[in-house]
């Protein structure tokens, strides 16, 4: 009898799981991915636009390239999961019923979540670089632009890739320096953290590359609205912070999908083991990438070290066997610091980023936690990684799924 | 390490953090909220008797499920407990510092 497994997100972890899983199952298994749209985005490759270094060509590419044969990719808006009757509707009706549900509907940038933020001010002067409009907007604005004072902020955590808003400080940084107009550009970095990252070691070293490049960090700051008019930030303790462009990393959520089946959690993420990745909602879901609650990053990185886990838990679930505690949090991620250098952090739920060497302990060749060229290479090395192997579900030479300890400095 | 917190003696972490939620009683609060430079009120201790029961019952805390409690809006927490309120609020409540999301 044939069952059916049903991938809810053809993104990057959704396209992932249907190839490994079409690889791992027989025809008895129907598998189904779903997805509203028809491009699939490199959205590393945003980071890059508002500089002028990659272009939409970089980043889009159509969603059915990369869902293997013997899947069935269906096109459209889902509107609600029913757990109790193992169904997912879609919005104009059509139904599918499922034996195992896999939730890959990652997350987005909800501006509206912040009073005033959206305006007629809204990429004319107030820009987001988490999806294309915003960062091709961005393009456009600096092309022009004859400096002032730029203001990069994060409204609140958690947000997918943490590293991101630095990496466009330390871009930006580079950017007009090359331009020669940096000595016009004040840049600001106001985070509701209370230095430049969430784990100590690395906001050290980030402070210290914040400071060396002349960027201005504002903690503590959490935003509670926008005046477009006034060219200001307000916090709810009442500092404010004004700005002649302001890019913001809004409030990010999780598929509203998750409001209307009510099995999400005040930010649309859905609940779920943060070892063996099965949700708390039922035995026969599972969840991976960006739409979970587990304290991991929201990173492609990570999306890649749950895939591997979840991968051999459906296996294990289909066979009745207990499922593994397999998934340790392991986060990978380039931090571009420019001038064509970057830093490597590499990192767990336990393990804090640390210096050291990575992959091969005490030879490298990426560094971590220190500047370098090599790093660099890696970051841009990562756009042809994620095309040709990390959606299609390779393994990744030489990087484990579980973080190594070894070439680590821990105190 | 340890710690004279008014008159007793606690164990706190190295940014002043209660390690034991045992250890903790009102007038530690109070001697702690004195250090922070609040004075407490009903209010304060609501808000202290709710971030207790949510840690206790391992729900990561966020100034965003504080403020959609109701017990105090956002707003209402930071003019509780300026600046960094759920910072604040936390050492006082005895409860470990909040860790911000990856
Ligand atoms: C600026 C930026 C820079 C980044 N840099 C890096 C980096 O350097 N390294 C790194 O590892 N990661 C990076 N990331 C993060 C990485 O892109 C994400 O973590 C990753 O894409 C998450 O994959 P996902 O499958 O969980 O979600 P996504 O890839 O976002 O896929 C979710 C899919 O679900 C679909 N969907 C959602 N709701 C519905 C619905 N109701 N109906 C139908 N379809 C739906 C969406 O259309 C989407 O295609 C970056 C992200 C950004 C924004």
């Amino acid at each position: 009898m044939t069952k059916n497994i049903v991938i809810l997100g053809a993104g990057t972890a959704g396209t992932m799981m249907s190839n490994h899983l079409r690889r791992a199952l027989d025809k008895d298994w129907k598998i189904t991915i779903i997805d509203q749209r028809t491009e699939h985005h490199y959205q590393p490759g945003y980071l890059f636009v508002p500089f002028g270094v990659y272009g939409p060509e970089d980043i889009v590419k159509p969603i059915e390239k990369f869902i293997p044969d013997g899947v069935n990719l269906k096109l459209g808006a889902i509107d609600k999961i029913y757990p109790e009757k193992d169904k997912v509707v879609m919005v104009s009706g059509e139904e599918f019923d499922y034996d195992i549900l896999i939730v890959a509907t990652g997350t987005d940038i909800a501006p509206e979540e912040t009073e005033g933020m959206m305006g007629p001010h809204w990429q004319k002067d107030v820009f987001d670089f988490y999806t294309l409009e915003g960062s091709s907007a961005l393009a456009k604005k600096f092309r022009d632009w004859e400096g002032g004072k730029l203001v990069i902020n994060i409204v609140e955590m958690p947000i997918k890739c943490p590293v991101a808003p630095l990496e466009f400080a330390f871009l930006a940084n580079a950017f007009f320096e090359q331009k020669g107009m940096r000595d016009k550009v004040d840049i600001v970095f106001a985070t509701p953290m209370s230095g430049a990252f969430t784990k100590p070691k690395a906001t050290e070293k980030l402070d210290y590359l914040l400071n060396e490049k002349n960027i201005e960090i504002v903690p503590d700051f959490n935003v509670m609205a926008v005046d477009g008019e006034a060219k200001t930030i307000m916090d709810y303790g009442g500092k404010e912070v004004s700005y002649d462009v302001l890019v913001t990393v809004p409030t990010n959520k999780g598929s509203d999908l998750m409001e209307r089946s009510r099995i999400g959690d005040e930010l649309n993420y859905i609940p779920t083991d943060r070892a063996t990745l099965q949700t708390k909602v039922k035995e026969n879901i599972f969840a991976i990438g960006d739409a979970t609650n587990i304290p991991a990053s929201k990173a492609g990185s990570v999306a890649h070290f749950e895939g591997e886990v979840l991968l051999e838990n459906v296996l294990n679930y289909i066979q009745g066997k207990d499922l593994k505690e397999g998934f340790d949090g392991h986060a990978n991620c380039f931090i571009e610091t420019g001038h064509g250098k970057a830093l490597l952090i590499d990192f767990n739920y336990t393990h804090e980023p640390v210096s050291g060497t990575f992959p091969f302990p005490g030879v490298g060749p990426l560094n971590l936690l220190k500047e370098s060229r090599m790093n660099h290479m890696g970051k841009m090395a990562f756009k042809w990684i994620y095309w040709n192997m990390l959606i299609t579900g390779r393994h990744l030479p030489f990087v484990t799924t579980k973080m190594q300890e070894a070439g680590k400095n821990f105190d | 390490m340890e710690k004279t917190i008014g008159n007793k003696t606690v164990n706190v972490s190295e940014d002043g953090y209660l390690i034991d939620l045992n250890e903790w009683d009102k007038d530690v609060a109070t001697a702690i909220a004195q250090e922070e430079g609040i004075t407490l009120a009903d209010d304060h201790w609501k808000v202290i008797e709710y971030l207790q029961n949510q840690h206790k019952n391992d729900v990561p805390l966020t100034i965003r499920s504080v403020g959609k409690s109701g017990v105090v809006d956002i707003k209402g927490f930071y003019a509780l407990f300026p600046e960094g309120p759920l910072k604040k609020a936390s050492r006082i409540s005895g409860i470990p510092k909040p860790v911000s999301c990856i």
